[in-house]
């Protein structure tokens, strides 16, 4: 544990994220690495490109989604601060420790974990799903194993299912109440090796 | 009712024996006391083979033949001697009917015992008060009881037994291969880790702690003058540590309680199956040894052979399952019997398992569990729908026979001794062991599971520990010469498993109930949620992969890459390889169910006025989205899968839904109509084809069915379908021409003559028209003038319904078929250089758009009578079972 402690101290605001996130320093740790790991030109900023050097990514269908959720809008880098609050959404909520009011919502909420998910089809942030931004979803994950006219029945029904006010698109609490049944706790965690 | 016949039944039996063999008279007393000593003598194995022969029956073909086989040589002795005093006797006359109970007795008696076993199922199930409270399995057990009382009664000796032969050769494989079979493969391997730990090592603390405790107890004195050594008492604790499959699907299946729960009592208790197996061929072995002469390298060897015995098993049902799915790649042309070859080889893998001395329960469930994703899109879907119901009838039908035996096996004088240290203790024992290890195994589960298992599903699953008729036949294999106390340990068992199985069985859903144990959410399924799930997925992969760990969601995301990359290729056929995504299967199985709810609701207002009329026919369609019509113009593309839910429910009514339209066209008695409807019929309905109608056949079912009218009508329509709908693209013909096919088919009012392909162009026509109608919508109005075809489409569309257009009476001249009329046009005015022009409109989001608007800017009553009877037309096109053959080339067509 000496030598984390001491690595500890490299990290910047390590005591803070611990706080902010529900991390352990073990966790930041081993996450602290796995950036500099990703950032290979040391600048203590990850860009796009960094994110291509893992492999597998490449392959997943809506990976490019999800490396563009980790920057917030009209910004080209990402600190290790904000590395460390994403991956936050996807820590198992904390089963019995209780926060006060006062502070915000955690990540890992289902509700913050909820927003994530929802962000990552709402690409213009509009705060709705429109048919578009459902079907370019869709096709990313199935596009190749169905027509595009399949697809266009399927993201219509989805839409339908879930949009309660008929304005064809989904907002967040239509969403949200679509996924009412969803255990979003269990579907949205990992478990981070510390 | 059932108590007359069992007893009938069972009363029978001895006089019947009597008449045969007073039959035989030279010979009668030797004879019959051939008879009984054989009966009694055999009274074990002779009960097996009738149930065994039963569950053959009722299993499988496969079972059925070696059964057989077994039963006849079982009775082999008995027969032979009745044959001889048959064959001894001097024929005088000529026997009109003679009595031969000896022929039949064993396949009889093994058909009569299902009979009986499922008629008390019928009893049980026609009261839902009572199995609402106390589950079937200890009812069936109950009723067992009652019966083995009655034999008992009869005979005063005990002739049926559930036999280990029997129960591990004929009752139990179709069980397991079922449970295998409709495994929730995510749910099992997501949560293969925790399982594997209840079931090897909870299984061995179960067996080794019991064991000790016993002896420990029994160096006491609190069991009296026993003579059983540490060895047995460890055989026996490996005997009974297993949670019984049988009897937790049984009980768990009738308390709805959360997935994760089940799945984890459930696995356990079919994976815990190597372990028993090993443990106690080691334990039987070593009693046989004897203490002194087991040394460390018997033991590493028992640890070793628990590696090969649950690996090798696992192994062996993996291969077969493979080779289940390479084989049913390549059954389409023996439809009929595809199922059977799951069920064959399934036995197979068993009894392979059996024979190498591996896990034969492991091996069909791996061979289940790996086979049905590829079968099941492998195999035609009605093949898959006989799988699925045939395993059921299978499994439920020998759980049944089971339980009911369970309860018989106990009206046994001999098995009762009675030792109450050594019952109460083994009992006391099991219960506590059973929690101490959930709790003990879960607590360290926790610290690395992501959800962890929560107190009360602990208490839920401990509690859920039930022993069943594994443990039975297990008991019922040791060896009486070797082990003194055989008969209490059978008792024992017996004891244990009705305690478990009832008492615990019947408090199991109050329990449940009271602990508010959180309950399968039985919730409808919703597409967004599917496709959500789907992200969550490939999201987690992502994280993972950032975040750089190799998690859960990693290995699945590389299986899953190995899997389509590989075993896919392999083992399915290309055909089934498309459109096999779990979404999209959702969507078709809604799809499925809207069209049967329409069905339903077409048949509640009269189905025919539902078809035809356009009010109901929006109302659907807003009910259910656009995508009924809009999406149409695609057809090939959607239509097949999509829709194909609707035709499958209508597959029937629709020669009748053309014929009414005939009906209804004759009633508005117009001349053009007549030929309209003409076409439509000759198109739609085949004559014909109905020649052979009675026709019994063994290798096809549709032979009385239209179905094979069925599918080539909707390979033609396809075909013309596709066709006019290339030329649709071509553009629009000049409008003079439309006249000029006016005259010449009003001349042509003999439709009888036209050849195939004249009614295919015909149809094609009139595809057009619903094309046509799609792509004008928007500008309609303003180009009525130069596009006069279209009018003429609309005044030929009303003619189908004539009650709907009563204004249009002046074009009558007009009204041309639209399909003739532009049929003709296209195949004969193709304009390659115009199809980008008019391409651009067609594609579907346009026509979407475009739909409201359609709606709005027409007059209602113009836009339905266009859009009725192309509906009309659509639904007997899509009226095919959703045949995956035609619609894969078609839509290639068209996207390519």
């Amino acid at each position: 544990m000496g030598s984390n402690s001491s690595s500890m101290n490299n990290i910047p605001n390590a005591e803070q994220l611990v706080q902010e996130t529900g991390f352990s320093a073990a966790h930041i740790l081993r996450l602290y690495e796995r950036f500099q790991f990703l950032d290979k030109d040391d600048t203590g900023q990850l860009r796009p490109e960094d994110f291509g050097a893992v492999r597998e990514l490449a392959m997943n269908p809506i990976g490019d989604r999800i490396i563009s959720a980790f920057f917030s809008p009209g910004q080209e880098t990402l600190d290790f601060a904000s590395f460390v609050r994403v991956l936050a959404h996807f820590r198992p909520a904390d089963s019995n420790r209780t926060r006060d009011g006062a502070q915000p919502e955690p990540a890992n909420s289902s509700m913050g974990k909820l927003k994530f998910a929802f962000q990552l089809y709402d690409q213009d942030r509009d705060g709705k799903i429109s048919r578009a931004e459902l079907l370019q979803v869709l096709r990313a994950m199935l596009g190749m194993q169905v027509t595009e006219e399949q697809l266009q029945s399927i993201a219509e029904r989805a839409i339908q299912e879930a949009d309660f006010d008929q304005d064809d698109a989904i907002s967040f609490d239509e969403f949200r109440k679509s996924l009412e049944k969803v255990n979003i706790d269990h579907k949205m965690s990992i478990r981070f090796l510390s | 009712m059932l108590l007359m016949v069992s007893s009938s039944d069972t009363g029978h039996e001895p006089p019947e024996e009597d008449t045969s063999s007073s039959k035989s008279d030279t010979s009668s007393g030797t004879d019959s006391g051939h008879d009984t000593s054989g009966d009694s003598g055999q009274s074990g194995t002779d009960s097996g083979h009738d149930t065994s022969g039963d569950s053959g029956q009722s299993g499988t073909d496969s079972g059925h033949d070696t059964s057989g086989d077994s039963g006849q040589h079982g009775t082999d002795s008995g027969h032979d001697s009745g044959d001889g005093g048959h064959g001894g006797e001097p024929i005088t006359t000529l026997p009109i009917v003679s009595w031969k109970w000896h022929h039949v007795s064993t396949p009889y008696l093994v058909a009569l015992w299902i009979l009986v076993s499922w008629l008390c199922k019928l009893i049980i199930e026609a009261n839902h008060h009572v199995t609402s409270v106390i589950p079937e399995s200890a009812l069936l057990i109950c009723f067992g009881f009652i019966l083995g009382g009655m034999i008992w009664g009869a005979d005063k000796v005990q002739t049926f037994t559930l036999t280990p032969t029997v129960f591990f050769f004929y009752l139990l494989p179709q069980v397991i291969l079922d449970a295998g079979y409709s495994m929730p493969n995510k749910l099992f391997f997501s949560n293969m880790g925790a399982i594997l730990v209840y079931a090897v090592i909870g299984t061995c603390w179960n067996a080794a702690s019991l064991g000790l405790s016993l002896w420990g107890c029994h160096m006491g004195g609190a069991m009296g003058d026993l003579d059983i050594g540490l060895l047995q008492y460890l055989l026996f604790g490996s005997l009974i540590a297993a949670v019984d499959p049988v009897a937790v699907i049984a009980v768990f299946e009738q308390v709805h309680v959360n997935e994760v729960l089940f799945i984890m009592v459930f696995g356990e208790s079919l994976l815990n199956d190597g372990v028993t197996v090993v443990l106690f061929n080691v334990f039987d072995a070593f009693v046989s040894l004897g203490g002194a002469k087991i040394n460390a390298v018997e033991i590493i060897k028992g640890i070793i052979s628990f590696f090969v015995v649950a690996f090798g098993g696992s192994l062996l049902g993996f291969v077969f399952g493979l080779l289940i799915s390479l084989l049913t790649r390549c059954t389409k042309n023996i439809q009929i019997i595809e199922p059977g070859f799951v069920f064959v080889l399934g036995y197979l893998a068993y009894l392979t398992a059996e024979m190498l001395s591996l896990s034969a329960i492991l091996s069909i469930v791996f061979c289940g569990m790996c086979c049905q994703k590829y079968i099941n899109s492998n195999m035609d879907e009605s093949s898959v729908t006989t799988v699925r119901y045939v395993m059921k009838v299978l499994a439920n039908g020998s759980e049944t026979i089971i339980f009911v035996f369970l309860g018989i096996s106990a009206i046994d004088k001999t098995i009762w001794v009675w030792n109450t240290g050594f019952i109460l203790l083994t009992l006391f024992f099991i219960f506590v062991y059973r929690f101490i290890g959930v709790f003990f195994l879960t607590w360290i589960l926790n610290k690395f599971r992501l959800v962890p298992v929560e107190f009360i599903d602990q208490v839920i699953m401990s509690y859920g520990g039930l022993r069943g008729a594994v443990a039975y036949g297990l008991a019922t294999m040791l060896d009486g010469n070797k082990i003194k106390e055989k008969n209490l340990m059978v008792c024992t068992t017996l004891i244990v498993v009705y305690f478990t199985v009832i008492l615990q069985g019947i408090t199991m859903k109050p329990l449940v109930t009271w602990l508010k144990v959180k309950r399968a959410a039985a919730s409808e399924l919703t597409l967004i949620e599917k496709v959500q799930n789907k992200v969550f997925d490939h999201m987690l992969v992502a994280i993972e992969d950032i975040s750089g760990q190799i998690g859960h969601n990693y290995m699945r995301d590389k299986w899953n890459h190995f899997e389509e990359k590989w075993m896919s290729r392999i083992l399915m056929k290309p055909s089934a390889r498309k459109n096999r995504d779990y979404v999209f299967k959702v969507f078709h199985k809604l799809n499925l169910k809207d069209a049967m709810s329409y069905v339903a609701e077409g048949e509640r207002r009269g189905s025919l006025e539902f078809v035809r009329n356009e009010t109901a026919f929006v109302d659907f369609k807003k009910k259910f989205g656009d995508e009924f019509t809009e999406v149409m113009p695609d057809i090939m593309a959607d239509t097949s899968e999509d829709h194909s839910g609707m035709s499958t429910m209508r597959g029937d009514p629709v020669p009748s839904v053309s014929l009414e339209m005939h009906e209804q066209n004759m009633n508005g008695v117009r001349e053009t109509e007549d030929v309209n409807s003409h076409h439509l019929l000759q198109q739609h309905l085949y004559k014909g084809r109905k020649q052979h109608r009675h026709r019994y056949s063994r290798s096809h079912f549709d032979v009385n069915k239209d179905e094979n009218e069925v599918q080539e009508i909707f390979q033609r329509t396809m075909r013309s379908r596709l066709e006019s709908f290339k030329s649709a693209k071509m553009g629009v013909a000049p409008p003079k021409h439309i006249t000029k096919h006016t005259k010449k088919d009003q001349l042509q009012k003999m439709p009888n003559g036209k050849s195939l392909d004249k009614s295919r162009s015909y149809h094609s026509g009139d595809e057009d028209f619903e094309f046509s109608e799609g792509d004008s919508a928007s500008g309609f109005e303003a180009s009525g003038g130069s596009f006069p075809m279209r009018v003429t489409y609309r005044a030929g569309a009303g003619i189908e319904n004539p009650a709907f257009m009563p204004d249009l009476d002046p074009l009558a001249q007009v009204q041309i078929p639209p399909w003739l009329a532009e049929a003709e046009l296209d195949s004969s005015m193709v304009a390659p250089s115009q199809r980008a022009q008019v391409r651009l409109p067609w594609t579907p989001s346009n026509l979407r758009r475009l739909a409201p608007l359609r709606i709005s800017t027409h007059s209602t009553d113009s836009f339905m009578l266009a859009d009725a009877p192309g509906a009309q037309q659509r639904d007997n096109e899509r009226l095919p079972p959703p045949p995956p053959p035609p619609p894969p080339p078609h839509r290639d067509d068209d996207h390519m």
